[in-house]
Protein backbone atom coordinates (compact mmCIF):
# COMPACT_ATOMS: atom_id res chain seq x y z
CA UNK A 1 0.00 0.00 0.00
CA UNK A 2 3.02 2.27 0.70
CA UNK A 3 0.33 4.84 2.03
CA UNK A 4 3.26 6.76 4.04
CA UNK A 5 5.66 6.86 0.94
CA UNK A 6 3.33 8.68 -0.98
CA UNK A 7 2.13 10.88 2.06
CA UNK A 8 5.66 12.11 2.21
CA UNK A 9 5.27 13.58 -1.11
CA UNK A 10 2.31 15.28 -0.72
CA UNK A 11 3.98 19.12 -0.82
CA UNK A 12 5.84 18.06 -4.17
CA UNK A 13 3.15 15.79 -6.06
CA UNK A 14 0.50 18.77 -5.41
CA UNK A 15 2.22 21.64 -5.30
CA UNK A 16 5.70 21.52 -7.02
CA UNK A 17 7.35 22.16 -4.35
CA UNK A 18 10.88 21.72 -4.63
CA UNK A 19 14.38 23.45 -3.17
CA UNK A 20 16.48 26.39 -3.65
CA UNK A 21 20.11 26.11 -3.19
CA UNK A 22 21.08 28.80 -0.80
CA UNK A 23 24.53 28.64 -2.03
CA UNK A 24 24.55 29.17 -5.70
CA UNK A 25 20.59 29.67 -5.91
CA UNK A 26 20.34 26.60 -8.30
CA UNK A 27 16.76 25.69 -8.45
CA UNK A 28 15.87 22.04 -7.67
CA UNK A 29 12.66 19.70 -8.41
CA UNK A 30 12.55 17.39 -7.07
CA UNK A 31 14.16 18.08 -3.70
CA UNK A 32 17.29 16.28 -2.68
CA UNK A 33 19.76 17.12 0.38
CA UNK A 34 22.76 17.77 -1.31
CA UNK A 35 22.79 20.21 -4.39
CA UNK A 36 23.60 18.61 -7.55
CA UNK A 37 25.18 21.90 -9.06
CA UNK A 38 27.58 23.01 -6.49
CA UNK A 39 27.73 20.54 -3.86
CA UNK A 40 26.11 22.45 -1.19
CA UNK A 41 23.45 21.33 1.65
CA UNK A 42 20.25 22.44 -0.11
CA UNK A 43 16.73 22.48 2.16
CA UNK A 44 15.54 25.69 1.72
CA UNK A 45 11.58 25.11 0.11
CA UNK A 46 10.72 27.02 -3.30
CA UNK A 47 7.72 26.54 -5.18
CA UNK A 48 7.67 26.37 -8.65
CA UNK A 49 5.43 28.29 -11.01
CA UNK A 50 4.02 24.67 -12.51
CA UNK A 51 4.30 26.57 -16.26
CA UNK A 52 7.22 24.76 -18.48
CA UNK A 53 7.48 23.43 -22.13
CA UNK A 54 7.60 19.76 -23.65
CA UNK A 55 10.90 18.73 -24.05
CA UNK A 56 10.28 15.20 -25.75
CA UNK A 57 7.28 12.93 -25.48
CA UNK A 58 5.98 9.48 -25.84
CA UNK A 59 2.53 7.57 -26.26
CA UNK A 60 3.14 4.61 -24.19
CA UNK A 61 0.92 1.32 -25.75
CA UNK A 62 1.95 -1.42 -23.76
CA UNK A 63 1.43 0.06 -19.89
CA UNK A 64 3.14 -1.59 -17.17
CA UNK A 65 0.75 -3.09 -14.12
CA UNK A 66 -1.28 -0.53 -12.53
CA UNK A 67 -1.42 1.59 -15.67
CA UNK A 68 -2.94 -0.25 -17.82
CA UNK A 69 -6.56 1.62 -17.44
CA UNK A 70 -5.12 4.34 -18.83
CA UNK A 71 -3.12 3.53 -22.04
CA UNK A 72 -2.34 4.71 -24.20
CA UNK A 73 -1.67 7.99 -21.98
CA UNK A 74 1.58 10.24 -23.30
CA UNK A 75 4.45 11.17 -20.99
CA UNK A 76 6.20 14.40 -21.80
CA UNK A 77 9.71 16.01 -20.00
CA UNK A 78 8.66 19.11 -19.01
CA UNK A 79 11.40 21.79 -18.70
CA UNK A 80 9.99 23.97 -15.86
CA UNK A 81 10.77 27.63 -16.47
CA UNK A 82 12.73 28.20 -13.49
CA UNK A 83 15.37 25.41 -14.83
CA UNK A 84 14.40 22.05 -13.90
CA UNK A 85 12.88 19.10 -16.12
CA UNK A 86 10.34 16.72 -14.36
CA UNK A 87 8.80 13.41 -15.97
CA UNK A 88 5.02 13.34 -16.01
CA UNK A 89 1.89 12.76 -18.23
CA UNK A 90 -0.06 15.39 -19.66
CA UNK A 91 -3.56 15.21 -19.76
CA UNK A 92 -6.65 17.13 -21.18
CA UNK A 93 -4.88 16.79 -24.91
CA UNK A 94 -8.45 16.50 -26.96
CA UNK A 95 -7.30 16.14 -30.03
CA UNK A 96 -3.98 18.31 -29.96
CA UNK A 97 -1.08 16.92 -31.52
CA UNK A 98 1.79 16.79 -28.81
CA UNK A 99 5.09 18.88 -30.21
CA UNK A 100 8.30 19.38 -28.42
CA UNK A 101 8.07 23.14 -27.20
CA UNK A 102 4.77 23.16 -26.36
CA UNK A 103 3.91 25.29 -23.41
CA UNK A 104 2.26 23.07 -20.90
CA UNK A 105 0.94 24.01 -16.95
CA UNK A 106 0.19 21.92 -14.00
CA UNK A 107 -2.74 19.90 -12.76
CA UNK A 108 -3.72 17.69 -10.21
CA UNK A 109 -4.85 14.40 -11.43
CA UNK A 110 -5.26 10.72 -10.04
CA UNK A 111 -2.21 9.14 -10.64
CA UNK A 112 -2.89 5.66 -10.56
CA UNK A 113 -4.96 2.82 -8.28
CA UNK A 114 -3.03 0.73 -5.63
CA UNK A 115 -5.09 -2.52 -5.58
CA UNK A 116 -8.83 -2.83 -6.38
CA UNK A 117 -11.50 -0.87 -6.32
CA UNK A 118 -11.02 -0.47 -2.16
CA UNK A 119 -7.16 0.41 -3.18
CA UNK A 120 -5.36 4.01 -2.47
CA UNK A 121 -5.39 6.30 -5.08
CA UNK A 122 -2.61 8.80 -5.67
CA UNK A 123 -2.86 11.86 -6.78
CA UNK A 124 0.09 13.90 -8.42
CA UNK A 125 0.61 16.83 -11.63
CA UNK A 126 -0.01 16.12 -15.02
CA UNK A 127 0.61 18.73 -17.22
CA UNK A 128 -2.15 20.18 -19.30
CA UNK A 129 -1.77 22.18 -22.85
CA UNK A 130 -1.73 25.71 -21.69
CA UNK A 131 -2.77 27.58 -24.76
CA UNK A 132 -6.07 25.04 -24.98
CA UNK A 133 -7.14 26.05 -21.42
CA UNK A 134 -6.94 29.59 -22.28
CA UNK A 135 -8.37 29.94 -25.08
CA UNK A 136 -11.37 27.42 -23.62
CA UNK A 137 -11.58 29.75 -20.70
CA UNK A 138 -11.92 32.87 -22.92
CA UNK A 139 -14.84 31.33 -24.97
CA UNK B 1 47.53 -5.28 -9.11
CA UNK B 2 47.66 -8.65 -10.97
CA UNK B 3 47.05 -9.17 -14.56
CA UNK B 4 43.79 -11.06 -14.92
CA UNK B 5 43.09 -13.70 -17.82
CA UNK B 6 39.29 -15.59 -19.01
CA UNK B 7 40.35 -19.11 -18.71
CA UNK B 8 36.75 -20.47 -19.40
CA UNK B 9 33.02 -19.69 -20.83
CA UNK B 10 29.93 -20.96 -20.95
CA UNK B 11 26.19 -19.99 -22.26
CA UNK B 12 22.49 -21.14 -22.54
CA UNK B 13 20.64 -20.01 -25.24
CA UNK B 14 18.75 -17.31 -24.37
CA UNK B 15 14.62 -18.23 -24.70
CA UNK B 16 11.29 -19.23 -23.12
CA UNK B 17 12.93 -21.78 -20.89
CA UNK B 18 9.40 -22.94 -18.91
CA UNK B 19 10.69 -26.64 -18.71
CA UNK B 20 13.90 -24.97 -16.95
CA UNK B 21 14.76 -23.48 -13.62
CA UNK B 22 16.82 -20.07 -12.74
CA UNK B 23 19.45 -23.06 -10.98
CA UNK B 24 19.10 -24.96 -13.70
CA UNK B 25 20.03 -22.08 -16.26
CA UNK B 26 22.66 -20.56 -14.13
CA UNK B 27 23.62 -24.48 -13.88
CA UNK B 28 24.74 -25.00 -17.12
CA UNK B 29 26.04 -22.00 -18.02
CA UNK B 30 28.82 -22.87 -14.34
CA UNK B 31 28.75 -26.24 -15.65
CA UNK B 32 30.17 -24.88 -18.62
CA UNK B 33 32.54 -22.81 -17.87
CA UNK B 34 34.18 -24.76 -15.57
CA UNK B 35 34.25 -27.72 -18.16
CA UNK B 36 35.81 -25.16 -20.63
CA UNK B 37 38.65 -24.43 -18.09
CA UNK B 38 39.24 -27.75 -16.40
CA UNK B 39 38.32 -26.63 -13.05
CA UNK B 40 36.20 -27.97 -10.76
CA UNK B 41 35.72 -25.53 -7.58
CA UNK B 42 36.13 -21.86 -7.17
CA UNK B 43 36.89 -19.53 -4.77
CA UNK B 44 34.41 -17.15 -4.88
CA UNK B 45 31.34 -17.06 -7.20
CA UNK B 46 29.91 -13.44 -8.16
CA UNK B 47 26.22 -13.53 -9.50
CA UNK B 48 24.61 -11.10 -11.66
CA UNK B 49 20.83 -10.82 -10.80
CA UNK B 50 18.53 -7.87 -11.19
CA UNK B 51 15.10 -9.86 -10.88
CA UNK B 52 14.90 -12.68 -9.07
CA UNK B 53 13.68 -10.86 -5.99
CA UNK B 54 10.66 -9.07 -7.84
CA UNK B 55 9.97 -12.36 -10.45
CA UNK B 56 10.61 -15.34 -8.66
CA UNK B 57 10.35 -14.43 -4.91
CA UNK B 58 13.63 -15.17 -4.31
CA UNK B 59 17.08 -13.58 -3.22
CA UNK B 60 19.68 -14.63 -1.66
CA UNK B 61 20.89 -15.79 -4.59
CA UNK B 62 24.45 -16.19 -4.62
CA UNK B 63 24.34 -18.52 -1.33
CA UNK B 64 21.28 -20.18 -2.89
CA UNK B 65 23.59 -20.87 -6.57
CA UNK B 66 26.87 -21.85 -4.51
CA UNK B 67 24.68 -24.76 -3.19
CA UNK B 68 22.94 -25.72 -6.51
CA UNK B 69 26.25 -26.24 -8.14
CA UNK B 70 27.92 -28.22 -5.22
CA UNK B 71 29.92 -25.91 -3.58
CA UNK B 72 28.63 -25.24 -0.33
CA UNK B 73 31.02 -23.62 1.58
CA UNK B 74 32.33 -21.46 -0.91
CA UNK B 75 31.91 -17.60 -1.11
CA UNK B 76 29.22 -16.21 -2.90
CA UNK B 77 27.19 -12.96 -3.83
CA UNK B 78 24.64 -11.65 -5.86
CA UNK B 79 25.45 -8.24 -7.60
CA UNK B 80 22.41 -5.75 -8.81
CA UNK B 81 22.91 -3.05 -11.33
CA UNK B 82 19.68 -3.32 -13.04
CA UNK B 83 20.59 -4.19 -17.17
CA UNK B 84 24.18 -3.93 -16.27
CA UNK B 85 24.56 -6.27 -13.58
CA UNK B 86 26.28 -8.88 -15.42
CA UNK B 87 28.93 -6.32 -16.10
CA UNK B 88 29.35 -4.98 -12.49
CA UNK B 89 29.23 -8.84 -11.42
CA UNK B 90 32.17 -9.21 -13.84
CA UNK B 91 34.04 -6.01 -12.78
CA UNK B 92 34.02 -7.10 -8.97
CA UNK B 93 35.76 -10.92 -9.65
CA UNK B 94 37.51 -8.73 -11.45
CA UNK B 95 38.57 -6.79 -8.70
CA UNK B 96 38.93 -9.81 -6.72
CA UNK B 97 41.33 -11.55 -8.63
CA UNK B 98 43.25 -8.80 -9.62
CA UNK B 99 43.39 -7.54 -6.12
CA UNK B 100 44.86 -11.34 -4.91
CA UNK B 101 42.74 -12.30 -2.16
CA UNK B 102 41.17 -14.37 -4.61
CA UNK B 103 42.51 -16.99 -7.41
CA UNK B 104 39.57 -18.32 -9.28
CA UNK B 105 36.82 -16.28 -9.61
CA UNK B 106 33.26 -17.88 -11.35
CA UNK B 107 31.27 -14.80 -12.76
CA UNK B 108 27.47 -15.79 -13.54
CA UNK B 109 24.43 -13.56 -14.80
CA UNK B 110 21.70 -15.56 -14.76
CA UNK B 111 18.09 -13.86 -15.19
CA UNK B 112 14.46 -16.00 -14.88
CA UNK B 113 11.71 -13.62 -16.49
CA UNK B 114 9.44 -15.96 -18.34
CA UNK B 115 6.95 -17.24 -15.59
CA UNK B 116 5.49 -13.68 -15.18
CA UNK B 117 3.01 -12.02 -17.05
CA UNK B 118 4.17 -9.14 -19.70
CA UNK B 119 3.17 -6.52 -17.18
CA UNK B 120 3.77 -7.70 -14.70
CA UNK B 121 7.88 -7.84 -16.44
CA UNK B 122 7.37 -4.58 -17.43
CA UNK B 123 6.73 -2.97 -14.37
CA UNK B 124 9.33 -5.10 -12.94
CA UNK B 125 11.69 -3.84 -15.00
CA UNK B 126 10.61 0.06 -14.75
CA UNK B 127 12.73 -0.21 -11.40
CA UNK B 128 15.40 0.23 -12.71
CA UNK B 129 14.50 4.04 -13.14
CA UNK B 130 13.44 6.05 -10.86
CA UNK B 131 10.33 4.90 -8.47
CA UNK B 132 9.21 8.38 -6.91
CA UNK B 133 9.71 10.69 -10.06
CA UNK B 134 9.38 8.59 -13.21
CA UNK B 135 7.51 5.27 -12.72
CA UNK B 136 4.94 7.09 -10.52
CA UNK B 137 3.91 8.78 -13.81
CA UNK B 138 3.55 5.38 -15.70
CA UNK B 139 6.52 5.25 -17.56
CA UNK B 140 7.65 1.77 -18.81
CA UNK B 141 11.50 1.18 -19.50
CA UNK B 142 10.84 1.39 -23.56
CA UNK B 143 9.13 4.84 -22.95
CA UNK B 144 12.02 6.51 -20.98
CA UNK B 145 14.64 5.35 -24.16
CA UNK B 146 11.66 6.50 -26.40
CA UNK B 147 11.57 10.17 -24.80
CA UNK B 148 15.53 10.16 -25.72
CA UNK B 149 14.53 8.88 -28.70
CA UNK B 150 11.97 11.05 -29.70
CA UNK B 151 13.96 13.89 -28.38
CA UNK B 152 17.11 12.82 -30.47
CA UNK B 153 14.70 12.94 -33.55
CA UNK B 154 13.85 16.38 -33.24
CA UNK B 155 17.59 18.08 -32.49
CA UNK B 156 19.31 16.07 -34.84
CA UNK B 157 17.01 15.96 -37.97
CA UNK B 158 16.53 11.81 -37.99
CA UNK B 159 13.90 9.58 -39.07
CA UNK B 160 12.42 7.15 -37.20
CA UNK B 161 14.09 4.85 -40.52
CA UNK B 162 17.50 6.15 -40.24
CA UNK B 163 17.85 3.61 -37.22
CA UNK B 164 16.58 0.61 -39.01
CA UNK B 165 20.19 -0.72 -39.65
CA UNK B 166 21.29 -1.45 -36.09
CA UNK B 167 18.00 -3.96 -35.92
CA UNK B 168 18.58 -5.38 -39.38
CA UNK B 169 22.81 -6.10 -38.64
CA UNK B 170 21.48 -7.56 -35.37
CA UNK B 171 19.10 -9.90 -36.76
CA UNK B 172 21.34 -10.76 -39.54
CA UNK B 173 24.60 -11.81 -37.16
CA UNK B 174 21.91 -13.39 -34.82
CA UNK B 175 20.88 -16.16 -37.70
CA UNK B 176 24.67 -17.54 -36.91
CA UNK B 177 24.56 -17.44 -32.94
CA UNK B 178 22.73 -20.88 -32.15
CA UNK B 179 22.15 -19.09 -28.73
CA UNK B 180 20.25 -15.98 -30.09
CA UNK B 181 16.74 -16.18 -29.13
CA UNK B 182 15.87 -14.85 -32.45
CA UNK B 183 17.77 -16.38 -35.52
CA UNK B 184 15.92 -15.11 -38.54
CA UNK B 185 16.67 -11.81 -40.30
CA UNK B 186 14.34 -8.79 -40.58
CA UNK B 187 14.03 -6.48 -43.60
CA UNK B 188 13.73 -2.57 -44.18
CA UNK B 189 10.05 -3.10 -45.05
CA UNK B 190 9.50 -5.16 -41.65
CA UNK B 191 10.80 -2.42 -39.42
CA UNK B 192 8.85 0.33 -41.55
CA UNK B 193 5.84 -1.69 -40.52
CA UNK B 194 6.46 -3.00 -37.17
CA UNK B 195 3.84 -2.11 -34.14
CA UNK B 196 4.44 0.97 -31.81
CA UNK B 197 5.24 0.35 -28.56
CA UNK B 198 6.00 3.75 -27.07
CA UNK B 199 6.26 5.73 -30.24
CA UNK B 200 8.99 6.73 -31.30
CA UNK B 201 9.97 3.00 -30.86
CA UNK B 202 8.39 0.06 -32.11
CA UNK B 203 8.74 -3.66 -31.59
CA UNK B 204 11.72 -3.98 -33.92
CA UNK B 205 13.72 -1.30 -32.46
CA UNK B 206 13.72 -3.33 -29.31
CA UNK B 207 15.28 -6.20 -27.56
CA UNK B 208 13.48 -9.06 -26.61
CA UNK B 209 13.63 -10.46 -23.19
CA UNK B 210 14.17 -14.13 -22.17
CA UNK B 211 15.76 -16.21 -19.94
CA UNK B 212 18.99 -17.05 -20.24
CA UNK B 213 22.65 -17.47 -18.10
CA UNK B 214 26.17 -16.94 -19.46
CA UNK B 215 29.42 -17.58 -17.35
CA UNK B 216 33.05 -16.91 -17.40
CA UNK B 217 36.06 -17.65 -15.15
CA UNK B 218 38.31 -15.32 -13.99
CA UNK B 219 41.94 -16.16 -12.83
CA UNK B 220 45.32 -14.68 -13.02
CA UNK B 221 46.94 -14.19 -16.23
CA UNK B 222 50.17 -15.56 -15.21
CA UNK B 223 49.18 -19.03 -14.40
CA UNK B 224 47.31 -19.03 -18.19
CA UNK B 225 49.37 -20.62 -21.13
CA UNK B 226 47.74 -19.72 -24.83
CA UNK B 227 47.65 -23.04 -26.67
CA UNK B 228 46.22 -24.07 -29.98
CA UNK B 229 42.79 -23.12 -30.53
CA UNK B 230 42.45 -21.49 -27.16
CA UNK B 231 44.62 -18.17 -27.45
CA UNK B 232 45.06 -16.46 -24.03
CA UNK B 233 42.60 -13.95 -23.40
CA UNK B 234 43.03 -11.06 -20.86
CA UNK B 235 41.37 -8.24 -19.28
CA UNK B 236 43.11 -5.08 -20.77
CA UNK B 237 40.45 -2.17 -19.39
CA UNK B 238 38.07 -2.24 -17.14
CA UNK B 239 35.57 0.23 -15.84
CA UNK B 240 31.85 1.27 -14.67
CA UNK B 241 30.38 4.82 -14.31
CA UNK B 242 27.27 6.55 -12.94
CA UNK B 243 24.72 9.07 -14.09
CA UNK B 244 21.46 10.16 -12.47
CA UNK B 245 18.79 7.78 -12.44
CA UNK B 246 16.46 9.88 -13.54
CA UNK B 247 16.73 10.84 -17.06
CA UNK B 248 15.06 14.34 -16.50
CA UNK B 249 17.96 14.83 -13.66
CA UNK B 250 20.44 14.62 -16.61
CA UNK B 251 23.13 17.94 -17.83
CA UNK B 252 21.88 16.06 -21.09
CA UNK B 253 19.56 14.01 -21.74
CA UNK B 254 21.40 12.39 -25.66
CA UNK B 255 24.63 11.97 -23.88
CA UNK B 256 25.71 8.89 -22.11
CA UNK B 257 27.94 10.26 -19.86
CA UNK B 258 28.88 6.91 -17.69
CA UNK B 259 29.75 5.09 -21.36
CA UNK B 260 31.95 8.08 -21.94
CA UNK B 261 33.93 8.01 -18.73
CA UNK B 262 33.75 4.33 -18.04
CA UNK B 263 34.90 3.83 -22.47
CA UNK B 264 38.07 6.36 -21.63
CA UNK B 265 39.46 5.03 -18.51
CA UNK B 266 38.69 1.55 -20.06
CA UNK B 267 40.67 2.95 -23.57
CA UNK B 268 43.31 4.43 -20.65
CA UNK B 269 44.12 1.09 -18.96
CA UNK B 270 44.17 -0.80 -22.22
CA UNK B 271 46.77 1.71 -24.06
CA UNK B 272 44.22 1.80 -26.85
CA UNK B 273 42.10 4.39 -28.79
CA UNK B 274 38.73 3.63 -30.80
CA UNK B 275 40.63 3.10 -33.84
CA UNK B 276 42.40 -0.12 -32.42
CA UNK B 277 39.10 -1.87 -31.55
CA UNK B 278 38.14 -4.42 -34.04
CA UNK B 279 34.46 -4.90 -32.75
CA UNK B 280 32.16 -4.11 -29.77
CA UNK B 281 29.55 -5.72 -28.50
CA UNK B 282 27.61 -2.42 -27.45
CA UNK B 283 24.03 -2.31 -25.07
CA UNK B 284 21.30 -2.75 -28.20
CA UNK B 285 18.59 -2.73 -25.46
CA UNK B 286 16.51 -0.36 -28.07
CA UNK B 287 18.22 1.25 -31.50
CA UNK B 288 18.29 4.63 -29.57
CA UNK B 289 20.75 3.09 -27.50
CA UNK B 290 23.19 2.31 -29.95
CA UNK B 291 23.88 5.25 -31.37
CA UNK B 292 24.70 6.85 -28.19
CA UNK B 293 26.55 4.30 -26.91
CA UNK B 294 28.80 4.77 -30.53
CA UNK B 295 28.69 8.80 -29.82
CA UNK B 296 29.87 8.35 -26.18
CA UNK B 297 32.27 5.70 -27.21
CA UNK B 298 34.41 7.76 -29.45
CA UNK B 299 33.16 5.78 -32.66
CA UNK B 300 30.76 9.00 -34.10
CA UNK B 301 30.26 12.80 -34.05
CA UNK B 302 27.87 13.39 -31.35
CA UNK B 303 24.66 13.36 -32.90
CA UNK B 304 25.65 10.84 -35.97
CA UNK B 305 25.48 7.54 -34.65
CA UNK B 306 22.86 6.39 -37.01
CA UNK B 307 25.17 7.61 -39.63
CA UNK B 308 27.53 4.32 -38.74
CA UNK B 309 24.96 2.25 -39.40
CA UNK B 310 23.21 3.75 -42.67
CA UNK B 311 27.43 2.98 -44.29
CA UNK B 312 27.05 -0.01 -43.25
CA UNK B 313 30.03 0.56 -40.90
CA UNK B 314 28.87 -1.87 -37.79
CA UNK B 315 28.72 -5.12 -40.13
CA UNK B 316 30.91 -7.62 -39.68
CA UNK B 317 33.00 -6.43 -43.19
CA UNK B 318 32.59 -2.63 -41.75
CA UNK B 319 35.22 -0.64 -39.40
CA UNK B 320 33.55 -1.25 -36.29
CA UNK B 321 31.36 -4.05 -36.45
CA UNK B 322 28.79 -4.46 -33.57
CA UNK B 323 26.07 -6.91 -32.24
CA UNK B 324 28.20 -9.85 -34.10
CA UNK B 325 26.09 -12.55 -32.14
CA UNK B 326 22.98 -10.95 -32.52
CA UNK B 327 23.20 -8.53 -29.83
CA UNK B 328 20.93 -7.65 -27.34
CA UNK B 329 17.87 -7.44 -30.15
CA UNK B 330 18.66 -10.65 -31.51
CA UNK B 331 20.45 -12.88 -28.95
CA UNK B 332 17.95 -11.24 -26.59
CA UNK B 333 18.21 -9.39 -23.39
CA UNK B 334 18.34 -11.36 -20.27
CA UNK B 335 18.53 -8.22 -17.81
CA UNK B 336 21.05 -9.51 -15.13
CA UNK B 337 23.02 -12.17 -17.64
CA UNK B 338 22.81 -10.01 -20.52
CA UNK B 339 26.55 -8.38 -19.50
CA UNK B 340 27.92 -11.74 -19.04
CA UNK B 341 26.50 -12.99 -22.48
CA UNK B 342 28.87 -10.33 -23.80
CA UNK B 343 31.57 -10.96 -22.24
CA UNK B 344 31.21 -14.84 -23.90
CA UNK B 345 31.10 -13.46 -27.14
CA UNK B 346 33.89 -11.48 -27.32
CA UNK B 347 35.71 -14.17 -25.87
CA UNK B 348 34.65 -16.47 -28.91
CA UNK B 349 35.24 -13.62 -31.01
CA UNK B 350 39.10 -13.48 -30.05
CA UNK B 351 38.83 -17.04 -30.21
CA UNK B 352 38.24 -17.40 -33.77
CA UNK B 353 34.54 -19.66 -32.97
CA UNK B 354 32.36 -17.16 -34.16
CA UNK B 355 31.79 -19.31 -37.97
CA UNK B 356 29.79 -16.96 -40.56
CA UNK B 357 30.34 -14.07 -38.23
CA UNK B 358 34.00 -14.33 -37.15
CA UNK B 359 35.56 -11.14 -37.43
CA UNK B 360 39.03 -11.66 -39.08
CA UNK B 361 42.20 -11.15 -37.36
CA UNK B 362 39.87 -9.91 -34.21
CA UNK B 363 42.71 -9.22 -31.26
CA UNK B 364 40.91 -6.75 -29.12
CA UNK B 365 37.26 -6.71 -28.24
CA UNK B 366 35.21 -4.39 -26.23
CA UNK B 367 31.89 -5.00 -24.35
CA UNK B 368 29.91 -2.15 -22.89
CA UNK B 369 26.82 -3.02 -20.68
CA UNK B 370 24.26 -0.31 -19.79
CA UNK B 371 22.55 -0.01 -16.66
CA UNK B 372 18.67 1.42 -16.60
CA UNK B 373 18.65 4.37 -19.14
CA UNK B 374 22.25 4.87 -19.07
CA UNK B 375 22.69 5.21 -15.46
CA UNK B 376 25.35 2.87 -14.46
CA UNK B 377 27.76 2.01 -18.02
CA UNK B 378 29.94 -0.58 -17.19
CA UNK B 379 32.87 -1.45 -20.52
CA UNK B 380 35.40 -3.97 -20.98
CA UNK B 381 38.35 -4.37 -23.25
CA UNK B 382 39.47 -8.16 -24.12
CA UNK B 383 42.39 -8.99 -25.88
CA UNK B 384 44.50 -11.49 -27.16
CA UNK B 385 47.83 -11.75 -25.32
ZN1 LIG C 1 24.01 24.83 -5.19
Amino acid sequence: MEIARHWRLKKQRYALVGEVCPHCHAKLFPPRDVCPECGGEAKTPYTFSGRGKVYSHTTIYNAPEGFQEFAPYTVALVKLEEGPMVTAQLTDLGDQEVEIGMPVEMVTRRLRTDGDERGLLVYGYKFRPLELYQVAAAD
Amino acid sequence: MRKVAILGIGQTPVGEHWNKSMLELAGEAIFGALQDSGVETVDAIFVGNMLSGILEKQEHLGTLIADWVGMRGTEAVKIESACSSGAVAFRNGLIAVASGEIDKALVVGVEKMTDSLPGTTTAALATAADADWEIIHGLSFVGLNALIMQRYMFEYGWKHEDFASFSINAHANGVHNPNARFRAPISKEQYLKAHIIASPISILDSSPIGDGAAAALLVPADRVFSIEGKPKIIIAGSASATDSLAVHDRKDPLWLSAAEISAKKAYNQAGVTPDNIDFFELHDAFSIMAALSLEACGFAERGQGPRLALDDEITIQGRIPVATRGGLKARGHPIGATGMYQIVEVVQQLRGECGETQIAGAKIGMAQNIGGSGATIATHILRVE
